[in-house]
C-alpha cells in the first residue's frame, strides 16, 4: 500500500493515500467529513441539481479500505452526512453497502457541525472518542493527542503540481483530510489552520501518500475561500 | 421604399447622396430577412437604420419599432451617438436608447414600461428581456430587428443564443423583418442561413468592396527575435510611423502584449506623442476616457486589441498596425478597414512580426490579402448547452408548451437538424438534471402541469436571469489604487494569487505595486521598485487558420525568399542545410539533446489548439513506450516534447488506429476536457457563475467543477454534458479536425533527423512560453523527490 507511516504522540499511524488514516496497532481506521447526501442538500438548498452520485463514490472508496484494512473499529470523525435531512434521503442500496461494511466491527459516529444529533444507521454515537493516548473529535480543541477533521486541509508542494487534499500534523494535533467526493479544501497556509499547528507536516493524498514540510505561505489567500465554521 | 423628402435635404446639406447599397436596403425594407455585406466605413449601419428612420418619420408608430443588436456595449453606445446626428438634425420624431449591462435599473424599469422606437442592445440583455412576463407587451409593435456585425456573432454562443431569442421575437411578432450586418467574409451564405427564419430564403446584398487596401510588413532596422510576442524591437518604427500619421490604431492578438507593447513604447515616446490603451480588462470609466478622447481626435494612437475590431467609428484613423502575425487573413482584413473609415479610400495597414517566424507568417498573410483568400472553418450544429439556457430562460417568461417551443427552435437555422429527442434531452436535463439516478424527483427545477412546464420554485428565475450569457470570463479580480476608490482594471485571480507584496505589475499601461487583497480587490500603490511582471489575461488564442498554414508550407518549398527579409531567408536556408523545411505531405520530425533532456520537434502546422493536443496525444504514446515525456510545448506550427530517453523512431507514434485509441482514452482524463465542461455546464445551467448570495472564487469552482466531471465521467458517461463536452472539445479547444486533417496529408510519411543541437527552426521553441508538465510517472517521482529533499531540509527525513 503507498501509505505514509508516521509517529503521532507515541503511536504510529499510517496516512493511506485515499485521505483516510489507519491505526495498526488498534486495527483502526478513522475517516473524516464524508458529507454523503450533499447533491441532495444542495438540490434542496439552492435548486442547483449537481451529479448525484457523490455518495455512491464515497461509499466505494470507504469500501476499498475496509476490505483492504479490515478494520476492528471503524470511526467517522463528523460531518458524516451533509445534514440530518439529507441522511433520511440515502438509497436502499447505498444504505446497504453501509450496512455490509459496518458488519462484524465496532462503527462510531463522531459528531459533527453538519450532523450533530444521531443517526438511524448502526454504530455507536459519540461527541468525542478516546482511545490509549489519542482522542478523536471533529473540530480541534487545545488537547493533545487529539485526530480531528471540519477544516478538509488541502496543500501544494510550491512548484511542484496542483494542491490535494492532506493530513496536517504536528506534535500534538493531526487533522485529516475531507474524504467525501464534493468536498472543498482549505489551504494548510490559511491562517485559521497555520494558528493551529507549530511547524506542521503535510501529507498529500492521490496516487501515493506524499509527506511534505508546510512552508509558510508568503502568497495572500485569495478572497471568497470558505473558513470558519462551515468549510 | 423612397425616403421622405427632408431625407433628401439632410443628404444634400452634408454634401452626401445614398449609396447604391443603402437604397438597395430601402428598395428591399419588406423582406422578411436580409444581409448586407460591405466593407468597414461603407454606411453599413446607416444602410440598416435607414428604413426604420423612415418608417418612423411620420411619428405614427407606437411603442417598440427596431430592436438593434451589437456584440459590445460600446458599439450600441457609439451607434446612439450617431443617430442621434440625423435625427435631431431632421427634427424626427424618434426616441433612440441603449440597454445594456451599464443601463441603470431605473432606466432599465423605464423601457420595459415604456419602451423607446429604437432600442439599442446586446445578445444578452436581449436574452434578458424576453425572460421577463411582460416580453410580449414590450415587443408589441416591433417591426424590424438589426444585428450589427453579424459576421462577429456567428463565429461563437453569443450568435446562437442571439438567434433563439429571435425565434422567440418571431413568435411574438410575426412580421419581424431581420436585418442582418457583416464586414467581408468568406462565407456570407452561411451567415444568411443562420440569419432567415429557417426554412425561409434570404437575401444578400453586397455593397461595393472598395478600393484594395495598401498593406506591407514594416522594415525594422533591428533584426526580429527569436521567440516571443512583444515587438520590443518595433518600437522606433512605429512610433517614427506614429509621428508621420494623424492617428494610428496598433493592433495586438493578446491584452498581455497590448500592455508590455504599450509601456514600452511609452517609455521610447520621448517627444510625448499622445498615445492610449484599450482593451477588455481595463476598467469601463478608463475604456470609456479613452474612446472619448479618440473621437475628439486628441490621441495620435491606440494600442489596443479585438475589443477596438468591431465597427466603431473612431474618427480619422489613417494606419493601422497589426502586432504580432494575424493568424486569420478575414480578421487582418476587418482590422484594416479600421483605418481610412470613408467610403473609396484605400485603408492604409502594416504588419510587424513579433518574432522570426511570424516574418514567414505575415508574409504569407500578405499574399493572401492581396490574392482574397478569406479563411474560415464551417461551423457545426447549434450548441445544445446554449438551447439549455434558453430553455430555461423560457421558463422564467411563464409556463410553456413543449411542442412549440421545439418548433419556435426549430426555426432557427444552426438548430435545424435538431431532433425531437435531442431536444427532449435537453429539455429533461433543464428539469431533472437528466441523470440516469433520477435522484431529484422532489427537487425538480420544471414540473409538467396540464401539458405545460414551469418552474417549481418561481424564486430560481431570479438565479437563472443572473446566469444568462454565454461568455465565460476567466475569474477575475478588480484592481483598485489603496484608499482609492475607481478601479484601474482586472486581472485574472490566478495572477493575483501568485503576487507578494511589493511585486510590481503593469495595468492599463501603468506599473503599479502589489500591497495585498482587500476582499475582492487587489490593491496597489503607484510605486514601481522594481520591473514589472506581465499580468496575464486568459482573452483567446487564435489558432493560425488551416489556409495560412498552408500557405506558409508552400512557401517553404521555393529555392529562395526574395520576398522575405534577408536574415529570414538567412534563417530558413540553415534550416535546409542542418535539417530540412517541414513539407505539406510529410511530418518533420527533429531529435536532439539539450539541457540533459532529450529534445524531439513535431512539426505538424495544424495550428495551437491541435498542436496542443498533439502534444498530450504524443506524450501518452511515449509514456507507453517507457521514453518518461516529462512535458511539451506547442505553438502553430510545431510540438516540442522534451523527456529522459530519446526518440529513436517516431512514425510508429503517428500510427492512427493506436492514436485515436489513444485519443479516447485521453479524452475522458484531460484538463481541456474539464475546461470544456466547466464552459458547458455553466452556460447550460448546471454550474451557476453568479450566485446571489456571495461571489464564489474561481479557484473553487475550477476545483469542484472537475469533481464533478470525473464523477459524471465515472457514474454517468452518457449524460448529456458529457456529450456536449465532448462535441464542444473535438471542434473547439483539442481541435481533432486539423490532427486528422495534418495525418491525411501526410499519410504516414515520417521524415525523423537526428542532430546533436538545435535546429534553426525548432531553437525559438525552446524560448516559447505556456510549457505544459506530464503529469505522468516521470512528474510524480520529481514530486516525491522534492518533498523527500524538503522534508531532509527541514530534518523530518525520519520522522
Amino acid at each position: 500500500m503507498n501509505a505514509y507511516a508516521f509517529s503521532f504522540c507515541d503511536t504510529t499511524l499510517h496516512a493511506l493515500p485515499s485521505g483516510a488514516l489507519w491505526w495498526p496497532d488498534q486495527r483502526l481506521l478513522c475517516v473524516s467529513d464524508l458529507h454523503l447526501c450533499k447533491s441532495d442538500r444542495v438540490a434542496r438548498r439552492s435548486g442547483q441539481m449537481l451529479p448525484p452520485y457523490e455518495t455512491r463514490e464515497t461509499l466505494a472508496r470507504l469500501t476499498a479500505d475496509i476490505t483492504a484494512c479490515d478494520p476492528a473499529t471503524v470511526v467517522c470523525l463528523g460531518d458524516s452526512f451533509d445534514d440530518l435531512l439529507a441522511a433520511e434521503t440515502l438509497s436502499a442500496e447505498d444504505a446497504g453497502s453501509l450496512t455490509a461494511m459496518q458488519a462484524g466491527r465496532q462503527w462510531i459516529w463522531i459528531e459533527g457541525n453538519h450532523d450533530p444529533g444521531p443517526v438511524e444507521f448502526g454504530g455507536t454515537h459519540l461527541a468525542a472518542y478516546h482511545c490509549g493516548p489519542l482522542v478523536f473529535r471533529h473540530i480541534a480543541t487545545a488537547q493533545p493527542g487529539e485526530v480531528s477533521g471540519h477544516y478538509h486541509p488541502k496543500y501544494a508542494i510550491p512548484g511542484a503540481g496542483s494542491a490535494r487534499p492532506c493530513f496536517l500534523f504536528d506534535r500534538n494535533r493531526l487533522i485529516l483530510p475531507a474524504f467525501g467526493a464534493y468536498t472543498g479544501g482549505l489551504r494548510a497556509t490559511d491562517p485559521v489552520l497555520a494558528a493551529l499547528f507549530d511547524r506542521p507536516c503535510a501529507v498529500l493524498t492521490g496516487r501515493r501518500a506524499i509527506a511534505v514540510p508546510v512552508m509558510p505561505s508568503t502568497r495572500p489567500v485569495p478572497p471568497g475561500r470558505l473558513r470558519g465554521s462551515r468549510p | 421604399m423612397n425616403l421622405p423628402p427632408v431625407f433628401h435635404d439632410w443628404f444634400a446639406a452634408r454634401g452626401w447622396s445614398v449609396h447604391p447599397h443603402q437604397q438597395d436596403m430601402l428598395d428591399r425594407a419588406d423582406a422578411a430577412s436580409l444581409l448586407l455585406i460591405a466593407p468597414t466605413g461603407g454606411g453599413k449601419t446607416l444602410a440598416g437604420f435607414l428604413p426604420t428612420l423612415a418608417e418612423l418619420a411620420d411619428g405614427e408608430h407606437d411603442g417598440l419599432h427596431t430592436l438593434y443588436v451589437s456584440p459590445l456595449k460600446a458599439l450600441a453606445a457609439d451607434i446612439k451617438r450617431n443617430l442621434r446626428t440625423p435625427i435631431d438634425e431632421m427634427g424626427l420624431p424618434i426616441r433612440v436608447e441603449d440597454r445594456t449591462g451599464d443601463t441603470t435599473a431605473t432606466a432599465k424599469k423605464r423601457q420595459r414600461a415604456d419602451p423607446p422606437h429604437i432600442l439599442l442592445t446586446t445578445p444578452e440583455s436581449l436574452a434578458l428581456l424576453t425572460s421577463y412576463e411582460d416580453a410580449p407587451r414590450m415587443f408589441a409593435g416591433l417591426q424590424r430587428i438589426v444585428v450589427d456585425e453579424i459576421h462577429a456573432l456567428a463565429e461563437s454562443k453569443r450568435g446562437d443564443q442571439l438567434m433563439l431569442a429571435l425565434s422567440r421575437l418571431q413568435a411574438m411578432c410575426p412580421n419581424l423583418r431581420r436585418v442582418g450586418l457583416s464586414a467581408t467574409v468568406e462565407d456570407p451564405a452561411a451567415i444568411a442561413h443562420g440569419l432567415a427564419c429557417h426554412p425561409d430564403p434570404c437575401e444578400i446584398l453586397y455593397a461595393d468592396p472598395g478600393p484594395d487596401p495598401d498593406i506591407a510588413m514594416l522594415v525594422t532596422q533591428e533584426r526580429p527575435p527569436w521567440s516571443g510576442g512583444n515587438a520590443r524591437h518595433a518600437i522606433p518604427a512605429v512610433l517614427e510611423q506614429v509621428k508621420q500619421h494623424k492617428t494610428t490604431l496598433i493592433f495586438h492578438n493578446t491584452r498581455a502584449q497590448a500592455e508590455l507593447f504599450f509601456h514600452n513604447l511609452w517609455l521610447a515616446n520621448d517627444t510625448d506623442l499622445p498615445i492610449g490603451i484599450h482593451h477588455g480588462s481595463l476598467d469601463r470609466a478608463q475604456r470609456e476616457k479613452v474612446e472619448s478622447a479618440m473621437v475628439r481626435g486628441d490621441l495620435r494612437a491606440i494600442v489596443c486589441t479585438g475589443s477596438l475590431d468591431l465597427g466603431i467609428d473612431w474618427g480619422d484613423v489613417d494606419l493601422v498596425i497589426q502586432i504580432g502575425a494575424p493568424k486569420n487573413v478575414k480578421r487582418l482584413i476587418q482590422r484594416i478597414g479600421r483605418a481610412n473609415h470613408r467610403y473609396n479610400a484605400p485603408s492604409k495597414a502594416l504588419l510587424v512580426p513579433a518574432n522570426r517566424f511570424e516574418v514567414v507568417e505575415c508574409v504569407a498573410a500578405l499574399e493572401a490579402a492581396r490574392a482574397h483568400d478569406l479563411d474560415g472553418d464551417p461551423k457545426g450544429a447549434g450548441p445544445r448547452d446554449v438551447l439549455c439556457q434558453h430553455i430555461l430562460i423560457r421558463a422564467c417568461a411563464g409556463p410553456f408548451d413543449a411542442d412549440a417551443l421545439f418548433a419556435e427552435v426549430q426555426t432557427v437555422g444552426a438548430f435545424a437538424s435538431l431532433t425531437r429527442a435531442e431536444f427532449d434531452d435537453c429539455l429533461d436535463f433543464c428539469a431533472t438534471g437528466g441523470y440516469a439516478l433520477r435522484a431529484y424527483d422532489r427537487w425538480k427545477r420544471l414540473l409538467l402541469r396540464d401539458g405545460l412546464w414551469y418552474l417549481r420554485d418561481p424564486r430560481a428565475a431570479r438565479d437563472i436571469r443572473m446566469n444568462i450569457g454565454t461568455i465565460q470570463d476567466a475569474d477575475r479580480l478588480k484592481v483598485r489604487l489603496k484608499g482609492g476608490f475607481k478601479p484601474l482594471g482586472e486581472v485574472e485571480e490566478a495572477f493575483a494569487a501568485q503576487l507578494t507584496k511589493g511585486d510590481t505589475f503593469l495595468i492599463g499601461g501603468e506599473i503599479v505595486r502589489y500591497e495585498g487583497l482587500r476582499e475582492v480587490s487587489v490593491e496597489v500603490t503607484r510605486r514601481a521598485d522594481k520591473p514589472p511582471k506581465i499580468a496575464t489575461f486568459m482573452g483567446t488564442k487564435f489558432a493560425t487558420s488551416t489556409q495560412l498554414s498552408q500557405r506558409v508550407l508552400r512557401m517553404f518549398q521555393q529555392e529562395d525568399w526574395p520576398q522575405l527579409p534577408g536574415h529570414t531567408s538567412d534563417w530558413l536556408h540553415m534550416q535546409r542545410r542542418v535539417s530540412k523545411l517541414p513539407e505539406a505531405d510529410r511530418i518533420l520530425v527533429e531529435s536532439f539533446p539539450h539541457n540533459d533532456r532529450a529534445h524531439t520537434c513535431f512539426y505538424g502546422f495544424a495550428g495551437r489548439n491541435a498542436q496542443q493536443t498533439l502534444g498530450l496525444l504524443l506524450t501518452k504514446r511515449m509514456e507507453e513506450e517507457g521514453l518518461d515525456p516529462l512535458g511539451f510545448v506547442a505553438t502553430d506550427y510545431a510540438t516540442l516534447v522534451w523527456g529522459l530517453n530519446p526518440v529513436t523512431d517516431p512514425a510508429p507514434l503517428f500510427d492512427r488506429d493506436a492514436m485515436l485509441d489513444g485519443f479516447n482514452d485521453w479524452l475522458g482524463g484531460n484538463a481541456v476536457m474539464k475546461r470544456t465542461f466547466r464552459a458547458s455546464a455553466t452556460i447550460a445551467g448546471l454550474i451557476q457563475r453568479n450566485l446571489p448570495q456571495a461571489r464564489k472564487s474561481g479557484r473553487q469552482a475550477t476545483f469542484s467543477s472537475d469533481i464533478l466531471y470525473d464523477t459524471l465521467a465515472k457514474y454517468d458517461p452518457d449524460h448529456l454534458m458529457l456529450q456536449i463536452t465532448r462535441e464542444e472539445a473535438l471542434r473547439g479547444l483539442v481541435d481533432f479536425g486539423r490532427i486528422e486533417e495534418m495525418l491525411t496529408r501526410t499519410a504516414g510519411r515520417v521524415d525523423h533527423v537526428t542532430l546533436n543541437r538545435p535546429t534553426p527552426l525548432a531553437a525559438p521553441m525552446l524560448l516559447e512560453m505556456g510549457r505544459i508538465p506530464i503529469k505522468g510517472a516521470g512528474a510524480e517521482r520529481l514530486m516525491e523527490d522534492t518533498a523527500a529533499q524538503l522534508m531532509r531540509d527541514a530534518g523530518l527525513a525520519d520522522l
